[in-house]
């Protein structure tokens, strides 16, 4: 409290302690502050994803045109993802390693989502185009290397992804993500980010 | 240290100014700024960045002239301003090996700083305001790279962006406010390129505060010993040290020619000549050397420790590495400033050079490959066995023959799926960069705080008028400057 400050508050207040004054202060350091972030909201949330961003956020693929063997890329929003047709051995495969040690333990069946009629198509594999590691698009089948267990190598690091993208070896923490997705028809699948 | 102004206006119109703008007055008082007589030419480096800055900005603001910031247009821009626009490849290649310039002087001034002690009392803000810029610096230059939309520019901030998202909790939040949308793409390329116009005047107003805390206590010196006697140990800046950081900036230009006009690409990417394709990572991401020792910190990190992911680990040890320079200061318990007079310390920054510029080739070859390899490659058999786990061989010296793979491979069952493979053994760029990373974070944590006590510092030079006169052969003074108690 400054020496003008008790002088003019004499009146009503005491010399030391909480006074008028204070209150004023406080009040209107609230009312700034809280203005300043009424202001910064739009600020910092036009940052965010706009609308027309949002709204190009899923898409619509006919899996019967992938070629057994083959996998097709498709870009959501920015984002890849890899819809593998699998060949038996691949899926049996797949299979086989269910109950081996792995970084990030996963059934083959829990990567799959169900057809409309409630069961499932083990032949295709809908995974994120995204290595865990550090984000990196793993190359496949049709880039020439699919790692040391036949799924997907990522360049980068050195991670090997098996045919369920399991992650098998390098330096990735988690399995190939599995994106929202599900069947509209036998042969369609709609996949949202 | 400044003193009393001694600028006099001489005409009319310059006293009548100096009553209403002293702006004559500043500019005057500042080439007259007393400066130890005894900077060597490390101290030019503060001038040469000055310049470094002016020129990114000057061709910059060009440069943005004729870029456009969409993902559809800007590889193409940014080739037509190299290839249209006249002297575009001029303007173009003087911006980008100006980068590599601007830092490879700044990383000689930050050396430069922690050699001789110049973040030690009273230059404590001097040195921060120096780290906020050179943070501010690489924020530039990592969104600057992103414009030209080339592979590497895609898949460099796709890798730096993902790096944010391995924060904890608020990690996928900022990095989804960072990029405006799922992936990297035109929302994040158009808030770049307005970064990138912004910040440098940023960097020019931090510099404003780092000369002007620069000139309360005036320049540190190679004794580190302070000025004591004005008349006897310092100089006016202008004309001594303008005509010294003259000499050293055209010589610094001489270097800077020569990157334009001979190896433009030299210190550059070839996939950065590919436009950007979300859907094929470059096989190697590197990002651009003078990010490679931080790089390597983040990939030595490849254990957990406790529930902690090395991936969280790497980040926060890249992070650390820089953000270790703010608290110098007062890591540092030496009281003496310069390591001209402190043994073990010298050599332990030499040796913290090495491993800086050692971490650096470490960023850029692949963690797995090898330094050098401890003997010939050998072969070696994958198969698996009857428990149907995936075995490796011994190693084996050839292919046929009596100890050979091929042999082995013949004992095994049909079922095991055996197939051969080169087996290479050496010291790996993991582990060096393991070895120079923790070597950078224990001069900084250990030696530096440790130093301080142990060591015992050499006789200083009771002044840098004393300095200067022993070096030239004049008759030296008996007194010896014993250790100071306090930082001078």
């Amino acid at each position: 409290m400054s020496e003008h400050g008790s002088k003019a508050a004499t009146a009503n207040a005491a010399p030391a302690g909480e006074t008028r004054r204070d209150f004023i202060h406080i009040a209107a350091a609230s009312v700034a502050a809280g203005g300043v972030a009424a202001v910064a909201w739009p600020f910092v949330q036009q940052l965010g994803p706009a609308a027309d961003t949002k709204a190009a956020s899923s898409a619509e693929v006919d899996v019967s045109k992938v070629a057994e063997g083959s996998e097709i890329r498709v870009l959501i929003g920015g984002m890849p993802f890899f819809v593998r047709h699998r060949t038996a051995a691949e899926m049996a495969k797949a299979v086989a390693d269910d109950n081996v040690p792995m970084r990030d333990p996963a059934s083959d069946e829990s990567r799959l989502v169900k057809l409309p009629d409630g069961t499932y198509n083990p032949k295709i594999l809908v995974t994120s185009g995204l290595c865990t590691h550090l984000g990196c698009v793993p190359v496949g089948p049709a880039q020439g290397s699919v790692g040391e267990f036949g799924g997907w190598y990522c360049p980068c690091h050195g991670s090997h992804y098996d045919t369920s993208g399991r992650i098998r070896k390098g330096p990735a923490p988690k399995n190939l993500a599995v994106p929202k997705y599900e069947y509209a028809s036998a042969t369609t699948i709609k996949i949202s980010l | 240290m400044s003193g009393p102004s001694t600028y006099e206006p001489k005409t009319g119109f310059t006293k009548w100014l100096d009553q209403r703008l002293p702006i004559v007055r500043f500019g005057a008082d500042l080439m007259s700024f007393p400066t130890p007589k005894n900077l060597n030419y490390w101290w030019t480096f503060g001038g040469i960045l000055a310049v470094c800055l002016v020129i990114q900005i000057v061709t910059g603001i060009v440069l943005a002239m004729h870029y456009v910031a969409s993902t559809d247009d800007a590889f193409a821009s940014v080739e037509r301003i190299m290839r249209d626009v006249d002297y575009g490849w001029l303007i173009r290649n003087i911006h980008a090996n100006g980068a590599s310039m601007f830092f490879l002087a700044v990383y000689i001034h930050m050396f430069r700083g922690l050699y001789y002690g110049s973040y030690k009392s009273p230059r404590e803000v001097i040195w921060i305001l120096g780290v906020v810029i050179y943070l501010l610096m690489m924020a530039t230059a990592f969104m600057g790279y992103v414009l030209p939309w080339g592979q590497m520019s895609f898949h460099g901030s796709a890798v730096i962006t993902n790096l944010i998202g391995a924060i904890p909790v608020i990690g996928e939040p900022i990095k989804i406010y960072l990029m405006g949308g799922p992936a990297i793409g035109d929302p994040t390329l158009n808030r770049f390129f307005s970064l990138h116009y912004l910040l440098p005047f940023v960097i020019a107003g931090i510099v404003v505060l780092h000369i002007w805390a620069l000139h309360v206590p005036g320049n540190n010196n190679p004794t580190g010993v302070s000025v004591k006697d004005v008349k006897k140990d310092a100089l006016p800046f202008h004309p001594y040290y303008t005509v010294k950081d003259g000499f050293a900036i055209i010589v610094f230009f001489l270097l800077f020619a020569f990157f334009v006009f001979y190896a433009p690409n030299a210190l550059g990417h070839a996939d950065n000549s590919v436009e950007a394709n979300p859907l094929q990572t470059p096989a190697h991401i590197v990002p651009e050397w003078y990010l490679l020792p931080f790089y390597a910190i983040l990939r030595a990190i490849t254990f957990d420790i406790g529930p902690i992911e090395a991936k969280l680990l790497g980040v926060v040890a890249m992070f650390g590495s820089i953000g270790i320079l703010f608290v110098v200061p007062w890591l540092d318990t030496s009281k003496v400033r310069s390591m001209r007079y402190r043994p073990i310390a010298k050599q332990l920054f030499v040796l913290f050079v090495v491993a800086s510029i050692g971490l650096g080739f470490c960023g850029a070859n692949d963690p797995d490959k090898f330094v050098f390899k401890f003997g010939p490659d050998k072969l070696v058999v994958n198969y698996v066995d009857t428990k149907q786990v995936a075995q490796v061989s011994p190693r084996f010296d050839t292919f046929e023959g009596e100890n050979g793979a091929q042999q082995f491979m013949r004992s095994l069952p049909e079922s095991s799926g055996a197939s051969i493979s080169i087996s290479e053994e050496g010291f790996k760029w993991l582990w060096l960069s393991q070895i120079l990373g923790a070597y950078y974070f224990l001069y900084f944590l250990v030696f530096l705080p440790l130093l301080g006590i142990i060591e015992k510092p050499k006789a200083r030079p009771p002044s840098i008028a004393e300095s200067v006169r022993k070096k030239h052969g004049s008759v030296p003074p008996a007194a010896v400057n014993p250790a100071p108690v306090a930082a001078e």
